[in-house]
């Protein structure tokens, strides 16, 4: 017991980060390498998902549109405008939040239920914008010939070895960063909504303020995902925006566990591996894991990571009190990992 | 002014479908206040057997209809048992990720069964009616006549039958229902069901001018909510309104805007409402 818990602090994180920095050491090849380093572009994605969804509790469907607005600010403005990477890549953060600010404003005037349906529809109007504004994101035939991160100093991202790591310390601060904020006072106020936005409110909490933030934080991720993504993969297509890719990041989030910090993570790198194996299946991977999904969400909603520290929090409060053991402490109110 | 009542004609025509589809949403969440996103997983499901009832086993056109209608309302009513109703008391966001998952499957399916490929529904109907310049092709009067049928017999079932109002009394007050002694678990599958039936119905309808494809029922879907957040979800009038007034929306802005951008016109009249009304345009209470 003791030595699992070992694991949950910084020793447990200090060890994904070992293992992440080992892994090319260990599989060689460079598939896999690229295989990995999506699956770590998708998990930024997820964890700005994470972040509104598994925290403040507004599920937000139209991530992969915000993620297709990174990627193709990055996209427009590298190839059509030659503007160097890592400013576009800046500015693709920029355009992401600026578009998200308003579009985030009228949706979250919406709850529960009908946030969801808005995002959707928002997400539908960013992949027909897309898709048929020919003269800015090229339509349908995509943004072909988008350039490689471009060397930091010394630091150049020509092989795809380089690349890897480039993406694994975008992971790493995006992580670092999303432990600050999950931890901080505003992390908790996010929490405060999910957990009740009347009682939030009662509590002197800025409802729209505070999810206004959430959303923006969650898309700013999302933007820089995608901007990676485009440097990674050099090629752009409206389908980037589709749903399917909102539905997968939220697969990732609830496989590992909605609104914990590892949850997300695990999930995103699981399930691409999983899928990697089952290639055969590549287009109909869904009849497999459309009735996992739900599965899940019926018999383990919390997720690995989040049944892991439920399971604990049992142990601790039968531990704590023998006599009576009460399961009060069933529910993971203090979800964090 | 021909050009005018053509594009009545094609608006009442998509309205019609839309609303079908629409109403099969709205009850739906009237009664369980879940946004069923697998609603276009069922339409598309519909056409698919509809299509090929008749491509392979040479049923007519009615018949197909009603072969698809009672398929997909045991699919629908299945999903009911096995996914929504475990799912009863969980948290919102639940019920939402496993209507995907549904969602997810049922594409999957169609897609390992039937092929992704985009196939057209033949139909017997294939005459065209000049009336006062216009012309309409005999499909589309079709489709007007069999929405509008579909939608006075479903308000007659819901005002008129003892059934009917046990649907209705259940969206009001769902305690207040079991009271009285409606079984809670029945009216769902039935609820389900119904929808079901509207969603095949308003496929095989459509699919003759459209084509059947296993993604066919995403913009549909995305439609259907943006009308039942218009007409406020649980409404019956307001879907067959909101139905309507995307499906003129539609067809006049595709003839006077750009067929292009037609699609995005319901989502720009969606973003635009509820940025001046967030509470919808029919529904007096908050959300």
């Amino acid at each position: 017991m003791m030595f699992l818990r070992l694991f949950e602090g910084r020793l447990g994180w200090g060890l994904l980060l070992l293992a992440g920095l080992l892994f090319p050491l260990i599989v060689g090849n460079d598939y896999h390498l690229t295989v990995m380093s999506t699956a770590y572009i998708f998990a930024i994605a997820t964890l700005g998902l994470n972040l509104i969804t598994g925290y403040t509790g507004q599920f937000n469907l139209a991530h992969s549109g915000f993620m297709a607005l990174g990627a193709y600010t990055l996209g427009i403005l590298t190839v059509d405008h030659q503007v160097p990477f890592w400013i576009a890549f800046a500015l693709s953060g920029v355009v992401t939040v600026a578009l998200g600010l308003p579009l985030g404003w009228v949706s979250l005037r919406l709850r529960g239920h009908y946030f969801s349906i808005f995002t959707l529809c928002v997400g539908y109007i960013l992949f027909l914008v897309i898709e048929k504004w020919e003269g800015l994101t090229h339509g349908t035939v995509g943004i072909i010939g988008i350039p490689a991160p471009a060397a930091i100093g010394p630091l150049t991202f020509d092989t795809p070895l380089k690349l890897y790591y480039l993406v694994l310390a975008f992971l790493v601060l995006g992580v670092w960063v999303m432990r600050r904020i999950v931890n901080s006072l505003m992390g908790r106020t996010f929490m405060a909504i999910r957990n009740g936005d009347e009682l939030a409110q009662a509590l002197g909490i800025n409802l729209m303020r505070n999810k206004l933030v959430a959303f923006l934080l969650s898309v700013l991720y999302a933007g820089w995902s995608g901007a990676l993504y485009a440097g990674f993969v050099r090629f752009l297509g409206p389908d980037l925006a589709s749903a399917a890719h909102s539905f997968d990041m939220t697969m990732y989030m609830l496989v590992g566990g909605l609104g914990t910090l590892l949850g997300p993570l695990l999930g995103a790198l699981m399930v691409p591996w999983l899928t990697q194996y089952m290639q055969f299946l590549q287009e109909y991977r869904f009849l497999i894991f459309g009735p996992l999904l739900i599965l899940l969400v019926i018999f383990m909603p919390h997720g690995i990571v989040g049944s892991w520290l439920g399971w604990r929090a049992r142990r601790q409060s039968v531990a704590a009190k023998p006599v009576a053991p009460t399961v009060t402490a069933a529910k993971p109110e203090v979800r964090r990992a | 002014m021909d050009v005018f009542l053509q594009q009545l004609l094609n608006g009442l025509t998509l309205g019609g479908i839309y609303s079908l589809v629409a109403l099969g949403l709205t009850l739906v969440y009237g009664i369980l206040h879940v946004p069923n996103f697998a609603h276009g997983a069922f339409y598309m499901v519909g056409a698919f057997v509809a299509l090929k009832l008749m491509a392979v086993w040479g049923f007519n056109y009615w018949l197909a209809m009603l072969g698809a209608a009672a398929l997909v309302a045991v699919i629908a009513a299945l999903s009911e048992r096995l996914v929504f109703h475990p799912l009863r008391h969980a948290s919102g966001l639940h019920p939402m990720i496993a209507a995907i998952g549904l969602l997810l499957f049922l594409e999957a399916g169609a897609q390992a069964l039937w092929g992704a490929d985009f196939q057209r529904m033949n139909t017997p109907y294939t005459g065209i009616v000049m009336f006062a310049g216009v012309t309409a092709p005999v499909q589309r009067l079709l489709i007007i006549a069999g929405a509008f049928t579909l939608m006075l017999v479903l308000h007659l079932f819901l005002t008129r039958t003892v059934t009917g109002s046990t649907i209705v009394a259940m969206a009001q007050n769902r305690d207040g229902a079991s009271l009285v002694g409606i079984d809670a678990n029945r009216v769902a599958m039935l609820t389900f069901a119904i929808s079901g039936v509207l969603a095949a119905v308003a496929a095989t309808l459509y699919a003759p001018i459209n084509l059947v494809y296993p993604a066919m029922g995403n913009l549909v879907i995305t439609k259907a909510f943006v009308i039942i957040i218009l007409g406020g979800m649980g409404s019956v009038p307001g879907a067959i309104v909101g139905g309507l007034i995307i499906g003129f929306a539609e067809s006049f802005g595709a003839f006077y805007l750009s067929t292009d951008y037609k699609d995005i016109i319901a989502f720009v009249l969606l973003v635009v409402i509820l940025s001046l009304r967030p509470q919808g345009l029919f529904t007096q209470g908050a959300r």
